[in-house]
Protein backbone atom coordinates (compact mmCIF):
# COMPACT_ATOMS: atom_id res chain seq x y z
CA UNK A 1 0.00 0.00 0.00
CA UNK A 2 2.82 2.55 0.62
CA UNK A 3 4.19 1.71 -2.28
CA UNK A 4 1.48 2.38 -3.89
CA UNK A 5 0.66 5.53 -2.29
CA UNK A 6 4.23 6.09 -3.32
CA UNK A 7 3.73 6.05 -7.02
CA UNK A 8 0.39 7.53 -6.74
CA UNK A 9 2.23 11.07 -5.18
CA UNK A 10 4.95 10.63 -8.29
CA UNK A 11 2.09 10.29 -11.00
CA UNK A 12 0.10 13.33 -9.50
CA UNK A 13 3.04 15.60 -8.99
CA UNK A 14 4.55 14.38 -12.81
CA UNK A 15 0.87 15.02 -14.34
CA UNK A 16 -0.09 17.58 -12.55
CA UNK A 17 3.54 19.62 -14.03
CA UNK A 18 3.31 18.63 -17.23
CA UNK A 19 -0.33 19.51 -17.57
CA UNK A 20 0.52 23.10 -15.93
CA UNK A 21 3.20 23.16 -18.13
CA UNK A 22 0.86 22.14 -21.52
CA UNK A 23 -1.49 24.87 -19.96
CA UNK A 24 1.23 27.04 -20.26
CA UNK A 25 2.27 26.79 -23.65
CA UNK A 26 -1.81 26.09 -24.80
CA UNK A 27 -2.38 29.33 -23.46
CA UNK A 28 0.74 31.30 -25.52
CA UNK A 29 -0.67 28.89 -28.50
CA UNK A 30 -4.01 29.96 -28.00
CA UNK A 31 -3.47 33.90 -27.68
CA UNK A 32 -1.41 33.17 -31.10
CA UNK A 33 -4.89 32.20 -32.58
CA UNK A 34 -7.05 34.37 -32.08
CA UNK A 35 -5.84 37.22 -33.63
CA UNK A 36 -8.60 38.68 -37.04
CA UNK A 37 -8.67 36.27 -39.73
CA UNK A 38 -6.45 33.38 -37.90
CA UNK A 39 -8.93 30.23 -37.96
CA UNK A 40 -9.29 29.70 -34.95
CA UNK A 41 -11.04 32.65 -34.17
CA UNK A 42 -12.87 32.95 -37.29
CA UNK A 43 -14.04 29.18 -36.07
CA UNK A 44 -15.58 30.52 -32.77
CA UNK A 45 -16.69 33.73 -34.09
CA UNK A 46 -19.37 31.56 -36.08
CA UNK A 47 -20.63 31.73 -32.04
CA UNK A 48 -21.49 35.57 -32.92
CA UNK A 49 -23.33 34.73 -36.15
CA UNK A 50 -25.59 32.05 -34.22
CA UNK A 51 -25.94 34.67 -31.58
CA UNK A 52 -27.40 37.65 -34.06
CA UNK A 53 -29.70 35.05 -35.76
CA UNK A 54 -30.86 33.70 -32.51
CA UNK A 55 -31.53 37.58 -31.44
CA UNK A 56 -33.33 38.29 -34.21
CA UNK A 57 -35.04 35.52 -34.38
CA UNK A 58 -36.50 35.88 -30.99
CA UNK A 59 -36.90 40.19 -30.77
CA UNK A 60 -38.71 40.43 -34.20
CA UNK A 61 -38.05 44.00 -35.95
CA UNK A 62 -39.55 45.84 -33.51
CA UNK A 63 -39.11 44.65 -29.57
CA UNK A 64 -38.77 47.76 -27.73
CA UNK A 65 -36.02 48.35 -25.06
CA UNK A 66 -37.67 48.84 -21.30
CA UNK A 67 -38.18 53.21 -21.37
CA UNK A 68 -37.78 54.10 -17.39
CA UNK A 69 -38.92 57.35 -15.76
CA UNK A 70 -37.84 60.34 -15.19
CA UNK A 71 -36.89 59.22 -11.43
CA UNK A 72 -34.73 56.78 -12.88
CA UNK A 73 -32.32 59.27 -14.28
CA UNK A 74 -29.82 59.98 -11.70
CA UNK A 75 -26.64 61.04 -12.86
CA UNK A 76 -25.76 63.22 -16.34
CA UNK A 77 -24.75 60.64 -19.38
CA UNK A 78 -21.79 59.17 -18.95
CA UNK A 79 -19.21 60.37 -21.77
CA UNK A 80 -17.03 57.59 -22.78
CA UNK A 81 -15.05 57.34 -25.85
CA UNK A 82 -13.74 60.55 -27.28
CA UNK A 83 -15.21 63.56 -25.62
CA UNK A 84 -13.66 66.60 -27.04
CA UNK A 85 -12.90 66.16 -30.49
CA UNK A 86 -9.16 68.35 -31.55
CA UNK A 87 -10.21 68.01 -35.47
CA UNK A 88 -10.20 71.56 -36.87
CA UNK A 89 -13.30 70.83 -38.54
CA UNK A 90 -15.70 70.21 -35.37
CA UNK A 91 -13.70 73.03 -33.58
CA UNK A 92 -14.36 75.12 -35.93
CA UNK A 93 -18.32 74.03 -36.57
CA UNK A 94 -18.60 73.99 -32.59
CA UNK A 95 -17.37 77.78 -32.81
CA UNK A 96 -20.42 78.99 -34.65
CA UNK A 97 -22.83 76.52 -32.79
CA UNK A 98 -23.03 73.87 -35.66
CA UNK A 99 -24.85 76.96 -37.96
CA UNK A 100 -22.50 76.11 -40.82
CA UNK A 101 -22.69 71.98 -39.80
CA UNK A 102 -25.02 69.53 -41.79
CA UNK A 103 -26.15 66.10 -41.86
CA UNK A 104 -25.89 64.86 -45.36
CA UNK A 105 -27.82 61.65 -46.29
CA UNK A 106 -26.64 59.68 -49.81
CA UNK A 107 -25.38 56.58 -51.24
CA UNK A 108 -28.58 54.24 -52.25
CA UNK A 109 -30.84 56.66 -51.81
CA UNK A 110 -33.17 58.67 -54.63
CA UNK A 111 -33.28 62.05 -52.79
CA UNK A 112 -29.76 62.65 -51.23
CA UNK A 113 -30.33 65.16 -47.91
CA UNK A 114 -28.39 68.05 -46.41
CA UNK A 115 -30.06 68.87 -43.51
CA UNK A 116 -28.92 72.00 -41.30
CA UNK A 117 -29.64 71.44 -36.75
CA UNK A 118 -33.02 73.43 -37.46
CA UNK A 119 -34.28 71.36 -40.23
CA UNK A 120 -33.95 68.38 -38.16
CA UNK A 121 -35.41 69.43 -35.39
CA UNK A 122 -38.40 70.53 -36.96
CA UNK A 123 -39.16 67.08 -38.30
CA UNK A 124 -41.08 65.21 -35.60
CA UNK A 125 -39.30 64.14 -32.61
CA UNK A 126 -39.34 60.87 -29.91
CA UNK A 127 -38.21 61.59 -26.21
CA UNK A 128 -37.01 58.17 -24.58
CA UNK A 129 -35.66 57.44 -21.15
CA UNK A 130 -33.42 54.13 -21.52
CA UNK A 131 -29.87 52.67 -20.47
CA UNK A 132 -26.90 52.88 -22.12
CA UNK A 133 -25.20 49.47 -21.89
CA UNK A 134 -21.27 49.98 -22.20
CA UNK A 135 -19.78 46.94 -23.92
CA UNK A 136 -17.18 47.47 -20.84
CA UNK A 137 -19.83 46.44 -18.75
CA UNK A 138 -21.64 49.63 -17.11
CA UNK A 139 -24.68 51.06 -17.68
CA UNK A 140 -26.22 54.50 -17.96
CA UNK A 141 -29.48 55.75 -17.57
CA UNK A 142 -30.57 58.78 -19.72
CA UNK A 143 -33.69 60.57 -22.06
CA UNK A 144 -32.81 61.26 -25.06
CA UNK A 145 -34.78 63.13 -27.79
CA UNK A 146 -34.65 63.05 -31.22
CA UNK A 147 -35.41 63.00 -34.70
CA UNK A 148 -36.57 58.91 -35.89
CA UNK A 149 -33.70 57.89 -38.33
CA UNK A 150 -36.47 56.11 -40.08
CA UNK A 151 -38.08 59.38 -41.10
CA UNK A 152 -34.71 60.75 -42.65
CA UNK A 153 -34.92 57.53 -44.82
CA UNK A 154 -38.37 57.89 -45.72
CA UNK A 155 -37.24 61.49 -46.61
CA UNK A 156 -34.13 60.21 -48.76
CA UNK A 157 -36.20 57.35 -50.13
CA UNK A 158 -33.70 54.78 -49.64
CA UNK A 159 -33.15 52.66 -52.55
CA UNK A 160 -34.43 48.63 -52.48
CA UNK A 161 -30.55 47.12 -52.96
CA UNK A 162 -29.80 49.19 -49.89
CA UNK A 163 -29.28 47.15 -46.71
CA UNK A 164 -26.64 48.85 -44.67
CA UNK A 165 -27.05 52.78 -43.43
CA UNK A 166 -23.10 53.53 -42.35
CA UNK A 167 -21.98 56.09 -40.91
CA UNK A 168 -19.40 59.04 -40.91
CA UNK A 169 -18.04 61.07 -37.55
CA UNK A 170 -16.22 64.23 -37.15
CA UNK A 171 -13.81 62.82 -34.32
CA UNK A 172 -10.69 61.61 -35.17
CA UNK A 173 -10.71 58.08 -33.07
CA UNK A 174 -7.45 56.69 -33.76
CA UNK A 175 -4.51 57.35 -36.49
CA UNK A 176 -2.72 54.68 -38.42
CA UNK A 177 -0.04 55.39 -41.41
CA UNK A 178 -2.42 56.84 -43.66
CA UNK A 179 -3.41 59.44 -41.84
CA UNK A 180 -6.58 60.06 -39.03
CA UNK A 181 -9.39 57.62 -38.67
CA UNK A 182 -12.16 59.21 -37.72
CA UNK A 183 -15.19 56.88 -36.11
CA UNK A 184 -17.71 55.04 -38.55
CA UNK A 185 -20.27 52.58 -37.45
CA UNK A 186 -22.67 50.83 -39.56
CA UNK A 187 -26.22 49.22 -38.97
CA UNK A 188 -28.53 47.38 -40.54
CA UNK A 189 -31.63 48.64 -42.27
CA UNK A 190 -33.96 46.40 -39.45
CA UNK A 191 -32.01 48.69 -36.66
CA UNK A 192 -32.04 51.75 -38.51
CA UNK A 193 -36.03 51.61 -38.99
CA UNK A 194 -36.11 50.86 -34.90
CA UNK A 195 -39.17 53.19 -33.46
CA UNK A 196 -36.30 53.70 -31.17
CA UNK A 197 -33.76 54.53 -33.28
CA UNK A 198 -33.36 58.27 -33.21
CA UNK A 199 -30.87 60.96 -34.11
CA UNK A 200 -31.03 62.41 -30.97
CA UNK A 201 -29.76 66.10 -30.49
CA UNK A 202 -30.64 66.16 -27.03
CA UNK A 203 -30.24 64.32 -23.59
CA UNK A 204 -31.96 64.71 -20.56
CA UNK A 205 -33.76 67.90 -21.48
CA UNK A 206 -30.86 69.69 -22.62
CA UNK A 207 -29.17 70.09 -25.97
CA UNK A 208 -26.29 67.45 -26.74
CA UNK A 209 -22.95 68.91 -25.25
CA UNK A 210 -19.83 68.02 -27.06
CA UNK A 211 -18.61 64.85 -24.57
CA UNK A 212 -21.80 63.37 -25.35
CA UNK A 213 -21.66 64.16 -29.11
CA UNK A 214 -22.84 67.58 -30.03
CA UNK A 215 -24.85 67.97 -32.51
CA UNK A 216 -26.04 64.67 -33.42
CA UNK A 217 -25.38 61.01 -32.29
CA UNK A 218 -27.03 57.63 -32.71
CA UNK A 219 -29.28 56.02 -30.57
CA UNK A 220 -29.80 52.10 -31.14
CA UNK A 221 -31.60 50.84 -28.44
CA UNK A 222 -31.32 47.36 -28.38
CA UNK A 223 -27.67 47.00 -28.77
CA UNK A 224 -24.18 47.99 -27.07
CA UNK A 225 -22.83 52.29 -26.94
CA UNK A 226 -20.01 50.99 -29.94
CA UNK A 227 -22.88 50.92 -32.17
CA UNK A 228 -24.44 54.57 -31.39
CA UNK A 229 -21.91 56.93 -33.09
CA UNK A 230 -21.36 60.55 -32.22
CA UNK A 231 -20.41 63.85 -33.79
CA UNK A 232 -22.81 62.29 -36.93
CA UNK A 233 -22.13 64.25 -40.22
CA UNK A 234 -22.99 62.02 -42.74
CA UNK A 235 -25.34 59.17 -43.49
CA UNK A 236 -24.90 56.51 -46.27
CA UNK A 237 -26.79 54.25 -47.83
CA UNK A 238 -24.70 50.77 -49.02
CA UNK A 239 -25.47 47.35 -50.22
CA UNK A 240 -22.49 46.33 -48.21
CA UNK A 241 -19.52 47.57 -46.06
CA UNK A 242 -16.50 45.18 -47.25
CA UNK A 243 -14.85 48.89 -48.98
CA UNK A 244 -15.50 50.41 -45.76
CA UNK A 245 -13.23 51.40 -43.63
CA UNK A 246 -11.10 47.73 -42.26
CA UNK A 247 -14.22 45.78 -44.08
CA UNK A 248 -16.17 44.77 -40.72
CA UNK A 249 -18.55 47.47 -40.34
CA UNK A 250 -16.90 49.84 -37.86
CA UNK A 251 -13.92 51.38 -36.23
CA UNK A 252 -14.15 48.85 -33.16
CA UNK A 253 -15.42 45.87 -35.03
CA UNK A 254 -12.39 46.01 -37.40
CA UNK A 255 -10.53 46.54 -34.09
CA UNK A 256 -12.17 42.96 -32.80
CA UNK A 257 -15.56 43.54 -31.84
CA UNK A 258 -18.45 41.66 -33.11
CA UNK A 259 -20.45 43.72 -36.02
CA UNK A 260 -23.60 43.05 -33.60
CA UNK A 261 -23.97 44.47 -30.31
CA UNK A 262 -26.95 43.02 -28.91
CA UNK A 263 -25.13 41.19 -26.25
CA UNK B 1 -26.79 -5.25 -19.44
CA UNK B 2 -23.79 -5.88 -20.87
CA UNK B 3 -21.66 -3.82 -18.83
CA UNK B 4 -22.89 -5.24 -15.78
CA UNK B 5 -21.60 -8.76 -17.42
CA UNK B 6 -18.48 -7.51 -17.77
CA UNK B 7 -18.11 -6.04 -14.57
CA UNK B 8 -19.00 -9.06 -12.73
CA UNK B 9 -15.65 -11.13 -15.15
CA UNK B 10 -13.65 -7.90 -13.93
CA UNK B 11 -13.68 -9.42 -9.84
CA UNK B 12 -11.10 -11.95 -10.14
CA UNK B 13 -8.52 -9.45 -10.76
CA UNK B 14 -8.52 -7.55 -8.42
CA UNK B 15 -6.76 -8.42 -4.98
CA UNK B 16 -9.34 -10.43 -3.07
CA UNK B 17 -10.66 -8.45 0.23
CA UNK B 18 -9.41 -5.57 -0.36
CA UNK B 19 -11.65 -4.27 -3.39
CA UNK B 20 -15.07 -4.62 -4.17
CA UNK B 21 -16.27 -5.42 -8.10
CA UNK B 22 -15.71 -3.09 -10.77
CA UNK B 23 -18.98 -0.91 -12.22
CA UNK B 24 -20.30 1.19 -15.01
CA UNK B 25 -21.10 3.51 -12.95
CA UNK B 26 -21.23 6.99 -15.38
CA UNK B 27 -22.78 6.81 -18.87
CA UNK B 28 -21.30 7.98 -22.10
CA UNK B 29 -23.81 10.82 -21.73
CA UNK B 30 -22.79 11.87 -18.50
CA UNK B 31 -19.01 11.43 -19.57
CA UNK B 32 -19.11 13.27 -22.48
CA UNK B 33 -21.23 16.69 -20.67
CA UNK B 34 -19.00 16.20 -18.05
CA UNK B 35 -15.83 17.13 -20.03
CA UNK B 36 -17.62 19.63 -22.44
CA UNK B 37 -18.86 21.51 -19.42
CA UNK B 38 -15.22 21.36 -18.15
CA UNK B 39 -13.60 22.53 -21.35
CA UNK B 40 -16.64 25.67 -21.43
CA UNK B 41 -16.18 26.28 -18.36
CA UNK B 42 -12.30 26.80 -18.15
CA UNK B 43 -12.61 29.17 -21.10
CA UNK B 44 -15.87 30.96 -19.95
CA UNK B 45 -13.78 31.63 -16.52
CA UNK B 46 -10.70 32.77 -18.65
CA UNK B 47 -11.98 34.88 -21.04
CA UNK B 48 -14.81 36.70 -18.34
CA UNK B 49 -12.04 37.05 -16.03
CA UNK B 50 -10.56 39.29 -18.82
CA UNK B 51 -14.42 40.73 -19.74
CA UNK B 52 -14.38 42.15 -16.33
CA UNK B 53 -11.19 43.75 -16.26
CA UNK B 54 -12.23 45.86 -18.56
CA UNK B 55 -14.81 47.43 -15.82
CA UNK B 56 -14.05 45.87 -12.45
CA UNK B 57 -16.54 47.51 -10.67
CA UNK B 58 -19.21 45.49 -9.67
CA UNK B 59 -22.71 47.41 -9.06
CA UNK B 60 -26.29 46.77 -7.26
CA UNK B 61 -28.97 48.17 -9.32
CA UNK B 62 -30.25 49.16 -13.12
CA UNK B 63 -27.02 51.15 -13.83
CA UNK B 64 -23.83 52.32 -12.71
CA UNK B 65 -23.60 54.99 -10.56
CA UNK B 66 -20.46 57.63 -11.35
CA UNK B 67 -22.63 60.29 -9.75
CA UNK B 68 -23.25 58.51 -6.07
CA UNK B 69 -21.76 55.39 -5.07
CA UNK B 70 -23.74 51.80 -5.96
CA UNK B 71 -19.64 49.60 -6.30
CA UNK B 72 -19.86 47.40 -3.97
CA UNK B 73 -16.52 45.66 -5.40
CA UNK B 74 -13.89 46.78 -7.20
CA UNK B 75 -10.24 45.90 -7.76
CA UNK B 76 -8.35 49.11 -8.76
CA UNK B 77 -4.55 50.25 -9.06
CA UNK B 78 -3.06 53.66 -7.28
CA UNK B 79 0.07 55.42 -7.14
CA UNK B 80 1.72 55.53 -3.10
CA UNK B 81 4.51 56.59 -1.46
CA UNK B 82 5.57 52.89 -1.72
CA UNK B 83 5.19 52.82 -5.29
CA UNK B 84 1.88 51.70 -7.57
CA UNK B 85 -0.17 49.27 -5.58
CA UNK B 86 -3.02 46.88 -6.13
CA UNK B 87 -6.28 46.97 -4.33
CA UNK B 88 -9.28 45.55 -3.86
CA UNK B 89 -12.31 47.15 -2.59
CA UNK B 90 -15.08 45.20 -1.21
CA UNK B 91 -18.32 46.90 0.58
CA UNK B 92 -16.16 49.91 0.99
CA UNK B 93 -12.98 47.86 2.87
CA UNK B 94 -10.06 48.15 1.25
CA UNK B 95 -7.18 45.24 0.65
CA UNK B 96 -3.57 45.37 -0.44
CA UNK B 97 -3.62 42.96 -2.92
CA UNK B 98 -0.62 44.40 -5.19
CA UNK B 99 0.80 40.70 -7.01
CA UNK B 100 -2.55 39.26 -7.83
CA UNK B 101 -5.48 41.58 -8.19
CA UNK B 102 -5.03 45.50 -9.87
CA UNK B 103 -0.98 45.55 -10.05
CA UNK B 104 0.49 42.29 -11.70
CA UNK B 105 3.06 40.84 -14.43
CA UNK B 106 6.71 39.96 -14.32
CA UNK B 107 9.14 41.60 -12.34
CA UNK B 108 9.84 45.35 -14.25
CA UNK B 109 7.24 44.83 -16.26
CA UNK B 110 4.10 45.24 -13.69
CA UNK B 111 1.17 46.81 -15.00
CA UNK B 112 -2.35 48.28 -13.56
CA UNK B 113 -4.71 45.15 -14.54
CA UNK B 114 -7.69 43.69 -12.41
CA UNK B 115 -6.94 40.19 -12.79
CA UNK B 116 -3.71 39.04 -13.77
CA UNK B 117 -2.44 37.58 -17.20
CA UNK B 118 -1.82 34.02 -16.19
CA UNK B 119 -5.58 34.38 -14.84
CA UNK B 120 -7.04 35.90 -18.68
CA UNK B 121 -8.31 34.39 -22.23
CA UNK B 122 -6.30 36.38 -23.47
CA UNK B 123 -3.24 37.24 -21.42
CA UNK B 124 -3.21 40.69 -22.89
CA UNK B 125 -5.63 42.86 -22.41
CA UNK B 126 -8.33 42.85 -25.45
CA UNK B 127 -11.84 42.77 -24.39
CA UNK B 128 -13.25 42.40 -28.33
CA UNK B 129 -11.33 38.84 -28.19
CA UNK B 130 -12.52 37.73 -25.04
CA UNK B 131 -15.93 38.50 -25.85
CA UNK B 132 -15.65 35.98 -28.79
CA UNK B 133 -14.39 33.28 -26.86
CA UNK B 134 -17.12 33.57 -23.98
CA UNK B 135 -19.60 33.55 -26.62
CA UNK B 136 -18.57 30.76 -28.14
CA UNK B 137 -18.29 28.66 -25.10
CA UNK B 138 -21.22 30.22 -23.51
CA UNK B 139 -23.02 28.77 -26.36
CA UNK B 140 -21.23 25.28 -25.69
CA UNK B 141 -21.97 25.35 -22.55
CA UNK B 142 -25.60 26.15 -22.89
CA UNK B 143 -25.77 22.91 -25.37
CA UNK B 144 -24.87 20.78 -23.19
CA UNK B 145 -26.96 21.35 -20.28
CA UNK B 146 -29.70 20.67 -22.72
CA UNK B 147 -28.18 17.82 -24.21
CA UNK B 148 -27.52 16.20 -20.59
CA UNK B 149 -30.96 17.09 -19.40
CA UNK B 150 -32.76 15.17 -21.96
CA UNK B 151 -30.14 12.30 -22.25
CA UNK B 152 -30.50 12.09 -18.24
CA UNK B 153 -34.40 12.17 -18.69
CA UNK B 154 -33.94 9.85 -20.70
CA UNK B 155 -31.66 7.51 -19.61
CA UNK B 156 -32.98 7.51 -15.77
CA UNK B 157 -30.12 9.35 -14.69
CA UNK B 158 -31.90 11.82 -12.58
CA UNK B 159 -34.25 9.89 -11.71
CA UNK B 160 -31.89 7.37 -10.35
CA UNK B 161 -28.70 9.27 -9.03
CA UNK B 162 -30.10 12.81 -8.76
CA UNK B 163 -33.50 12.61 -7.22
CA UNK B 164 -33.83 13.78 -3.51
CA UNK B 165 -35.36 10.88 -2.01
CA UNK B 166 -36.51 10.80 2.08
CA UNK B 167 -33.26 8.63 3.08
CA UNK B 168 -31.20 11.79 1.90
CA UNK B 169 -32.17 13.45 4.85
CA UNK B 170 -31.45 10.92 7.10
CA UNK B 171 -28.18 10.26 6.07
CA UNK B 172 -27.34 13.84 5.90
CA UNK B 173 -25.63 14.31 9.35
CA UNK B 174 -23.28 11.27 8.66
CA UNK B 175 -22.39 12.21 5.29
CA UNK B 176 -21.17 15.52 6.58
CA UNK B 177 -19.12 13.58 9.43
CA UNK B 178 -17.38 11.74 6.59
CA UNK B 179 -16.42 13.83 4.33
CA UNK B 180 -14.91 15.96 7.26
CA UNK B 181 -13.14 12.58 8.26
CA UNK B 182 -11.98 12.16 4.44
CA UNK B 183 -13.77 8.64 4.94
CA UNK B 184 -15.36 7.82 1.19
CA UNK B 185 -17.30 5.29 0.26
CA UNK B 186 -16.69 3.79 -2.92
CA UNK B 187 -20.73 3.05 -4.33
CA UNK B 188 -22.42 3.59 -6.96
CA UNK B 189 -24.78 6.03 -5.81
CA UNK B 190 -23.98 9.73 -4.65
CA UNK B 191 -23.97 10.38 -1.31
CA UNK B 192 -26.49 13.43 -0.17
CA UNK B 193 -23.41 15.95 -0.41
CA UNK B 194 -22.70 15.00 -3.66
CA UNK B 195 -26.53 15.35 -4.61
CA UNK B 196 -26.55 18.47 -3.28
CA UNK B 197 -23.49 19.93 -4.71
CA UNK B 198 -23.67 18.29 -8.41
CA UNK B 199 -28.12 19.40 -8.46
CA UNK B 200 -26.72 22.65 -7.10
CA UNK B 201 -24.61 23.30 -10.10
CA UNK B 202 -26.56 21.91 -12.88
CA UNK B 203 -29.86 22.91 -11.76
CA UNK B 204 -29.11 26.16 -9.77
CA UNK B 205 -25.86 27.68 -10.57
CA UNK B 206 -25.23 27.17 -14.66
CA UNK B 207 -29.07 27.78 -15.18
CA UNK B 208 -28.51 30.99 -13.21
CA UNK B 209 -25.24 31.83 -15.05
CA UNK B 210 -27.28 31.51 -18.49
CA UNK B 211 -29.69 33.76 -16.83
CA UNK B 212 -27.46 36.82 -15.68
CA UNK B 213 -25.74 36.36 -18.83
CA UNK B 214 -28.88 36.98 -20.72
CA UNK B 215 -30.33 39.75 -19.02
CA UNK B 216 -26.72 42.02 -19.62
CA UNK B 217 -27.69 41.69 -23.30
CA UNK B 218 -30.02 44.96 -24.38
CA UNK B 219 -31.37 43.06 -27.16
CA UNK B 220 -32.63 40.03 -24.63
CA UNK B 221 -34.00 42.53 -22.52
CA UNK B 222 -36.52 43.70 -25.36
CA UNK B 223 -37.86 39.93 -25.08
CA UNK B 224 -37.35 39.03 -21.78
CA UNK B 225 -37.98 42.41 -19.86
CA UNK B 226 -38.77 40.53 -16.74
CA UNK B 227 -35.40 39.11 -16.48
CA UNK B 228 -33.52 42.58 -15.79
CA UNK B 229 -36.79 42.66 -12.72
CA UNK B 230 -36.06 39.86 -11.06
CA UNK B 231 -32.23 40.02 -10.70
CA UNK B 232 -32.97 43.68 -9.46
CA UNK B 233 -31.13 45.48 -12.57
CA UNK B 234 -28.63 44.58 -14.96
CA UNK B 235 -25.77 45.77 -13.17
CA UNK B 236 -27.03 43.21 -10.09
CA UNK B 237 -27.00 40.79 -12.82
CA UNK B 238 -23.83 41.31 -14.02
CA UNK B 239 -22.67 41.40 -9.80
CA UNK B 240 -25.07 38.07 -9.05
CA UNK B 241 -22.61 36.51 -12.33
CA UNK B 242 -19.49 37.31 -11.25
CA UNK B 243 -20.82 35.92 -7.82
CA UNK B 244 -21.87 32.62 -8.92
CA UNK B 245 -18.09 32.52 -10.85
CA UNK B 246 -16.42 32.98 -7.54
CA UNK B 247 -19.02 29.31 -6.50
CA UNK B 248 -18.42 27.58 -8.76
CA UNK B 249 -14.53 28.05 -8.82
CA UNK B 250 -14.99 27.36 -5.21
CA UNK B 251 -17.31 24.36 -6.38
CA UNK B 252 -14.12 22.92 -8.75
CA UNK B 253 -11.65 23.57 -5.64
CA UNK B 254 -13.36 21.45 -3.36
CA UNK B 255 -14.14 18.97 -6.31
CA UNK B 256 -10.45 18.84 -7.14
CA UNK B 257 -10.02 17.87 -3.21
CA UNK B 258 -12.75 15.17 -3.22
CA UNK B 259 -11.28 13.73 -5.87
CA UNK B 260 -7.69 13.89 -4.37
CA UNK B 261 -8.50 12.29 -1.35
CA UNK B 262 -11.09 9.70 -2.53
CA UNK B 263 -9.07 7.82 -5.24
CA UNK B 264 -7.96 10.28 -8.12
CA UNK B 265 -7.67 7.48 -10.59
CA UNK B 266 -10.02 5.00 -9.44
CA UNK B 267 -12.53 8.54 -10.12
CA UNK B 268 -10.75 9.81 -12.97
CA UNK B 269 -11.16 6.19 -14.58
CA UNK B 270 -14.83 6.43 -13.60
CA UNK B 271 -15.59 10.02 -15.25
CA UNK B 272 -13.09 9.13 -18.47
CA UNK B 273 -14.23 5.21 -19.20
CA UNK B 274 -17.36 4.71 -16.85
CA UNK B 275 -15.91 1.87 -14.70
CA UNK B 276 -15.13 2.19 -11.28
CA UNK B 277 -14.04 -0.23 -8.66
CA UNK B 278 -16.88 -0.28 -5.24
CA UNK B 279 -15.27 -0.99 -1.87
CA UNK B 280 -15.79 -4.80 -1.15
CA UNK B 281 -19.52 -5.05 0.22
CA UNK B 282 -18.83 -5.31 3.88
CA UNK B 283 -20.52 -3.97 7.40
CA UNK B 284 -18.53 -0.94 6.88
CA UNK B 285 -20.67 0.97 6.01
CA UNK B 286 -24.75 -0.23 6.11
CA UNK B 287 -25.95 2.65 4.70
CA UNK B 288 -24.97 1.65 1.07
CA UNK B 289 -28.35 1.44 -0.95
CA UNK B 290 -28.25 -0.90 -3.44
Amino acid sequence: MAKFQLNRRKFLTASSLGLSGLVLSGCDAFDSQLGLGDGLRSFLEGANDLTHATQRLLTGRDSLAHEFTEADIRQPMRPNGVTAPEDETYKSLLANDFADWRLEVSGLVEKPLSLSRDQLTAMPSRTQITRHDCVEGWSCIAKWTGTPLALVLDQAVVKPQARYVLFHCLDTIDRDLSGDIKYYESIDLVDARHPQTILAYGVNGKPLPVENGAPLRLRVERQLGYKMPKYVHKIELVDGFANFGGGRGGYWEDNGYDWYGGI
Amino acid sequence: MESIARAETDIPQTAPGKTGPVIYRHSRWTRLTHWLWAIALFFLLLSGLQIFNARPQLYVGQESGFAYNNTILQIGAENTDAGPRGFTEIFGKRFDTTGVLGWSGPAGQESAKAFPSWATIPSYYDLGTARVVHFFFAWTLSATLLLWLAASLINGHLRRDLAPRADDIRRLPRDIADHARLKFHHVREYNTLQKLAYGGVLFVALPLMVLTGLTMSPSMNTVLPFLPEVFGGRQTARTIHFGIMALLVLFFIVHMLMILAAGPINELRSIITGWYRTDPPSNDHPDERS
